[in-house]
């Protein structure tokens, strides 16, 4: 089976620093990956990379979805093409309710006409899943959100814009017990064969609901280790002190991503 | 309680024709003197560059009844006058307010008005059609722009009385006939001075003073058209009345005066609406809003300004608040080359309060100046000022504002917040705040942000597949909807379009 993304030799720079030094990775449909590594390694630049953030300048390697090198098309272009990040730290955007957002969303990516009654209908059962009330639709998106409502806006947009291959950026991170749960749920619901997944996490909260095929470690901006579900645990258990001893790596100096 | 007499009493149309065929060889040689001049003036001056402002830009043929020379002086003053049929005190106010203008220079603060030159500016223009109380019966090529405007949407809608200037004149007024049954009166400004003289002069010019400013006292000098409305004890107008302000003669400067006066208890909103279309020669717009509102009276006043990208948009409001009384500014300011606003409220009598709301919008080459004045002249007062201001290419957009706290004024509060949006790295902004306090008993707060239009928020709307541009034009919306949510919903649809017509014109 071919990778419904192919990441080749990436090479991502913010300002004159370099932080992705040369990543590989192949996604194929269905597949669950995990990238894990310490702070400051590169994974959020990762996401951000391959979603086109202005502010994450590729200057070596290609990113290919579905075959076609998608290295120059903007974030909004690769979006429609079914590419979707659920952001570690969701932006607000003041005077622009949730409702009125999923829908002009809704509009750019599927062809599908939906009355405002219907779309609003047909957002019922997915706000019940996550545990949102109806009222959160007429807020201004993000404006005032707990940490947990932000990032279940974020499940709750993914399970609207229903893209094929989804990240998850840090999605559990500064979340109760329960949230962690309801988002973690929520997501594996949502992956089905077709859909394909990149989890971003520096601890594996998430690992406990969703079970990843791959997970890769990414440390200094290289994936220095890829394995199964058994290194998340693993990870989970002793952190990644073994591995930069195992790989003779030495302490990075902490990095901001 | 006011009655009206029905009967026009404006110059009957033969009276027009005469005067017009009188003034034509003079028009004619005039018209290509000024013909000539403007094209050495647009050859000696860069270029604006003109964005399409869609219907706010067309303009109709020029077809006008009397033009005065450009220029100012008493003769035309007094030929204004005269032509208006006006009483002899209202003259005189003029001719004042004339001799005020010619010894008042203009501000030394704030953006350069040397370029307003009175010379190229003919202050009185009337359109063809006379007064007239039947949409059907105006003119086709004005019904056309009003069309254009929405105004007939408006009346279809049952909205309340309609009363559009066009250029100078009134030329359609509607007032429902259960207005006139309360006992408010809905009527333009020239209108009122013939037919209720007793309150147009007991109020006239006490709110707004021809010594204020220049441009204070060129509006009283020459002053032509406007709204009247007085609202009597305890009515409460539950229709907004609207009014729609239209500049439509190249040269030609706009002078309206607004009046209205809500007795004790009583409550109305009044809603203006002002568009222009664009020119070359430079355009002046200087109008007087009086507002008097009583104890406990509630009075709210809306403003979507548009102005042509050539406009010296110089307007005086101002309203004078008694004992519980409130007077609500709602205000969005588009458009004009430079826009010096800054609507105040007096609050004169106990528990006075004012709420300001405003957004402004400065796009390429233009300055705007606008900001909100509240002067607490009594004891617990209240008073919030809530500004936006968005800057893009090279516009400047300042707000400057006054809060001013008189020796009497213990128990008042006053909040002010300013948010400012640049869109680049070309635009500017700043805020001006000046506080005066003159006693310890004050609780006021102040808080201004001024910020560039964020990165990241776009690449957040992008990554979910809206465009740059669209991205962009959301996340002004968002910005500019908390006054699009104080208006009714024509105007916030209006405003909308305004603002992705201004984010366009950065593409284009």
């Amino acid at each position: 089976m071919t990778c419904l993304l192919q990441v080749k030799d990436l090479n991502v720079s913010v300002g004159d620093k370099q932080i992705l030094k040369g990543v590989n990775l192949c996604i194929k449909p269905g597949e669950v990956h995990v990238v894990m590594g310490p702070n400051g390694a590169g994974k959020s630049t990762l996401a951000n990379a391959i979603m086109a953030h202005p502010k994450y300048e590729v200057k070596g390697g290609s990113i290919e979805y579905k075959g076609e090198d998608i290295s120059e098309l903007s974030a909004d272009e690769r979006a429609r093409k079914g590419i979707f990040l659920s952001f570690q730290t969701p932006i607000e955007v003041p005077g622009i309710t949730v409702e009125e957002f999923l829908r002009s969303t809704k509009a750019q990516v599927s062809d599908e006409k939906l009355s405002v009654l219907k779309f609003r209908k047909s957002l019922k059962p997915i706000l019940e899943e996550l545990k949102l009330d109806e009222s959160y639709l007429d807020r201004y998106l993000n404006v005032g959100f707990s940490g947990g409502e932000k990032k279940k806006t974020e499940i709750l947009q993914m399970k609207v814009l229903d893209p094929d291959f989804v990240m998850l950026d840090e999605a559990d991170s500064g979340l109760d017990v329960d949230a962690v749960r309801i988002v973690s749920e929520g997501v594996s619901k949502f992956l089905t064969e077709q859909k394909s997944c990149l989890i971003i996490t520096h601890h594996s909260e998430i690992l406990s609901s969703i079970t990843p095929d791959f997970v890769h470690v990414i440390i200094d901006g290289k994936i220095v280790k890829e394995g199964d579900a058994s290194l998340g645990q693993r990870i989970q258990k002793d952190g990644f002190e073994w591995i930069r001893q195992e790989l003779g790596l030495k302490e990075p100096v902490a990095e901001e991503e | 309680m006011i009655s009206r007499n029905n009967t026009a009493t404006t110059l009957s149309t033969e009276e027009l024709q005469a005067k017009l065929e009188q003034r034509k060889a003079a028009r004619k040689a005039f018209r290509a003197e000024r013909a000539r001049l403007r094209e050495k003036r647009k050859a000696e001056r860069t270029e604006v560059v003109e964005m399409r402002r869609g219907v706010y830009d067309n303009k109709n043929k020029f077809e006008y009844s009397l033009k005065l020379e450009n220029g100012l002086s008493e003769e035309i003053v007094r030929e204004i006058s005269e032509s208006k049929g006006e009483p002899e005190w209202m003259l005189n106010k003029r001719l004042e307010a004339l001799e005020i203008f010619n010894k008042t220079p203009n501000p030394t603060w704030g953006p350069d008005l040397s370029a307003v030159d009175m010379n190229q500016i003919s202050t009185y223009i009337r359109p063809k059609a006379q007064l007239e109380s039947d949409w059907n019966s105006v003119p086709d090529n004005i019904r056309d722009t009003f069309n254009q405007l929405g105004i007939p949407e408006a009346e279809l809608e049952m909205l309340s009385g309609v009363g559009a200037q066009y250029d100078s004149e009134v030329v359609y007024h509607n007032l429902k006939q259960r207005f006139k049954d309360m006992g408010v009166v809905y009527t333009d400004f020239d209108t009122a001075v013939r037919e209720y003289p007793e309150i147009v002069q007991k109020y006239y010019g006490k709110c707004i003073n021809p010594a204020m400013h220049r441009y204070a006292a060129l509006h009283y000098a020459v002053w032509s058209g406007g709204s009247f409305v007085y609202v009597p004890k305890d009515v409460y107008v539950d229709i907004p009345l609207q009014s729609y302000f239209r500049l439509n003669a190249p040269g030609a400067g706009q002078f309206e005066h607004t009046l209205i006066i809500l007795e004790e208890g009583a409550d109305a909103h009044f809603i203006e609406g002002c568009s222009a279309p664009k020119y070359n020669t430079l355009n002046l717009h200087a109008g007087a809003v009086e507002l008097f509102v009583s104890k406990n009276a509630h009075l709210r006043y809306s403003t979507i300004e548009n102005w042509s990208r050539n406009m010296y948009n110089l307007n005086t409001k101002r309203a004078m608040v008694d004992e519980d009384g409130k007077i609500e500014w709602v205000s969005g300011s588009f458009g004009s080359a430079v826009s010096m606003l800054y609507p105040s409220s007096i609050l004169r009598g106990e528990g006075a309060s004012s709420e300001f709301t405003g957004i402004t919008f400065a796009g390429q080459d233009q300055y705007l100046d606008t900001g909100a004045q509240v002067m607490h002249y009594a004891p617990n007062t209240y008073s919030s000022i809530n500004s936006k201001s968005i800057s893009k290419s090279n516009g400047i957009a300042i707000y400057r504002g006054l809060v001013d706290v008189g020796v009497n004024a213990h128990g008042s509060k006053s909040t002010v917040s300013c948010e400012s949006l640049m869109l680049d790295n070309e635009s500017r902004s700043d805020t001006i705040p000046t506080i005066r306090i003159q006693n310890d008993d004050v609780d006021l707060g102040h808080e201004a942000k001024i910020g560039r239009i964020d990165e990241t928020a776009i690449f957040y709307l992008m990554s979910r597949g809206i465009p740059e541009e669209e991205a962009k034009a959301m996340i002004v919306r968002g910005f500019a909807e908390p006054i699009a949510k104080e208006l009714p919903m024509e105007y916030a649809v209006e405003m909308n379009n305004l603002i992705t017509l201004e984010l366009k014109g950065a593409i284009g």
